[in-house]
């Protein structure tokens, strides 16, 4: 629809959203601007916005003292370990709801949304004894698991609202033409849900890289991510309120840059379902 | 080989039967049309034939093998739906050989067999596009040349040109009729439109809730229908029903007569009645005549020179030997 828009209120309109983003986003700003402080200048009343003495020491504190690096492999490792092994979970459950719904599909798709409704807290202790039992505590395979656990439903949920949206006329040709079920999920199913598979990947490894909860509970060194390392810097013995910002900037940089990236596939992706 | 048996064929959906049980006989070679109103069971037959749906009981035979539990991957049969339901993601090329892949058979085999079905279907010069970038009717050829490749023994068409424009759907009409003159396989034809049906089937299956009318050649259901239902059914326009005096002094509840079967004069004839809407098509006119005590309109076929206009007196002639007597319960008296 064209809509005949002055420019002033286009300016407006414009202004208006840098406004609000900028509101949202300051935090995050001030969180960087922060990093570059010196401790005393971080904790000055009042703080100064940008005419402090800039300085990268805190960086080089960070990177000293805990090693960033194997930090941020650990993140890597267990957000995208987790997102692959869900999505392999996921994709032919989804195709199960979304194509031979039975009379119950509703209420397990409900049932598994009800599961994240459920305070983390109150399953912390099964799941640490467990843990400590298997032998696994602080490891890879712990956190790919549980971490893929939580964030199942809401891969599966997303994963059967695209599949909704493909004719299942297309899967029947498909087997008329005689391919059998792993064929119609490798040939027909997962090619045309690509969009939708890609989104639902980017949103969970996001959800993955800031999950804290259990990440800070089941680690300790071997398997810790991100969010461990920021987490040590909020000692409460002294206040390092820039070194803690420098910790929170590495620690946020790499998945900000990725969604910065993706933003267009993963607001497509997102309102893939509600738009057409 | 392609011939199909079904006995005992039922369907229902939880507690709705949908295809009280059935039978019927498909020969090989056979062009097999079924008719039917929206809703009478036709695609779900078409359906179960594929194995798309489970019967719910009876036998499904191909070929004289039980294929009842077969998977529809397994049954040899090809299928051309009326989305076209094309691979979106794949080339045309890729859309024609995806049957052969999953045949297993080899490229340069598969290369050969999309050559030669491309050509056929005049396809060659967009092999390499997206049927995203196809019009319909060329959707529709894809759709036809991915059911042709893998040499089935029988085809199954679920309303195929019902998303054609009426031009192209008359050419198109005509392709997969001469496309089964030559391949001489099996074709099963799903449709609502009658004169599709009476155009391209060797035998025509007319179905209504599931249960089968008739099944007969055109000409036999347009000569002699079976009941009313059938009657009304086959032929356009409609055949016009007539009750009371006129059918009583007959000896029957109600009389038949097709539009064709009555002759029209300013002079004289059997009925009076005058002219509602004159529909002039050119080679023929099609005059609805109401005529006095009768409930319905009659429909009659003139020639495209006959002129007669709104509320002009007319004067009808039904031919004695072309009328249809149908008893109380709508089935026919011989």
């Amino acid at each position: 629809m064209a809509r005949n828009v002055s420019l002033q209120k286009k300016a407006f309109n414009t202004a208006a959203a840098f406004a609000v983003a900028l509101l949202i986003f300051f935090p995050i700003l001030w969180i960087i601007l922060t990093s570059f402080k010196t401790e005393a200048e971080a904790v000055a009343d009042p703080p100064s916005f940008l005419f402090f003495q800039w300085t990268t020491e805190n960086y080089g504190v960070v990177q000293e003292r805990s090693d960033y690096f194997r930090f941020l492999w650990n993140s890597v490792v267990i957000s995208l370990g987790s997102t692959i092994f869900g999505i392999l979970v996921a994709i032919p459950a989804a195709w199960s709801m979304a194509f031979v719904p039975g009379k119950r599909t509703k209420d397990v798709l409900l049932w598994m949304l009800s599961t994240k409704m459920l305070p983390a807290v109150g399953v912390l202790f099964p799941i640490v004894l467990l843990a400590r039992w298997l032998g696994v505590y602080d490891t890879y395979a712990l956190m790919i698991v549980v971490l893929m656990l939580i964030n199942l439903p809401i891969i599966i949920w997303m994963l059967y609202t695209y599949f909704r949206e493909i004719p299942g006329e297309i899967l029947e040709a498909a087997r008329m033409d005689g391919a059998s079920l792993w064929d119609e999920i490798r040939y027909v199913l997962t090619p045309m849900a690509v969009p939708g598979i890609a989104s639902t990947m980017l949103l969970n490894i996001i959800l993955a890289w800031n999950e804290a909860f259990w990440t800070l509970t089941l680690t300790t060194v071997d398997a810790a991510p991100l969010t461990a390392f920021i987490a040590s810097y909020s000692s409460p013995e002294g206040l390092f309120y820039a070194k803690l910002s420098a910790a929170s900037t590495m620690a946020i940089a790499p998945i900000l840059i990725m969604g910065w990236f993706s933003q267009k596939q993963l607001v497509r992706g997102l309102t893939f379902g509600a738009v057409k | 080989m392609g011939r199909i048996t079904l006995s005992k064929v039922s369907k229902s959906f939880g507690s709705v039967d949908v295809i009280p049980p059935l039978d019927l006989e498909i020969e090989d070679g056979e062009f097999v049309v079924f008719v039917g109103p929206s809703g009478c069971g036709k695609s779900t037959l078409l359906r179960l034939i594929a194995g798309l749906e489970d019967v719910s009981g009876g036998v499904i035979s191909i070929d004289g093998a039980d294929a009842t539990r077969t998977p529809p991957a397994r049954r040899g049969l090809a299928m051309v739906f009326q989305s076209y339901a094309l691979y979106p993601h794949m080339t045309v090329r890729k859309n024609i050989s995806f049957p052969l892949k999953m045949a297993g058979l080899d490229a340069a085999e598969q290369e050969r067999r999309v050559a030669a079905a491309a050509e056929v279907l005049n396809l060659t010069d967009y092999l390499e596009r997206r049927p995203g970038q196809l019009s319909g009717g060329q959707r529709q050829r894809v759709a036809i040349g991915r059911a042709i490749v893998r040499e089935p023994s029988a085809f199954l068409f679920d309303e195929p040109l019902s998303n054609l424009d009426a031009a192209l759907r008359v050419g198109m009409r005509l392709e997969i009729s001469e496309l089964h003159d030559r391949l001489k396989t099996t074709m099963i034809y799903v449709t609502h439109d009658q004169v599709e049906a009476m155009t391209m089937a060797d035998k025509i299956v007319v179905l209504q809730a599931g249960r089968i009318e008739q099944v007969g050649s055109p000409l036999e259901l347009y000569r002699t229908p079976r009941n009313r239902f059938v009657a009304g059914f086959i032929g356009s326009p409609r055949m016009n029903f007539i009750e009371g005096d006129e059918a009583s002094r007959r000896g029957a509840a109600t009389i038949g007569v097709r539009p064709e079967h009555i002759a029209a004069s300013a002079e004289g004839g059997a009925w009076r009645g005058r002219v509602g809407v004159a529909e002039h098509l050119g080679s023929d006119t099609f005059f609805h005549v109401h005529v006095e005590g009768w409930k319905e309109p009659l429909t009659v076929r003139a020639g495209g020179e006959v002129s007669l206009n709104h509320g002009d007196a007319i004067w009808l002639t039904p031919d004695e030997a072309s009328i249809h007597h149908f008893d109380k319960s709508g089935l026919r008296i011989a």
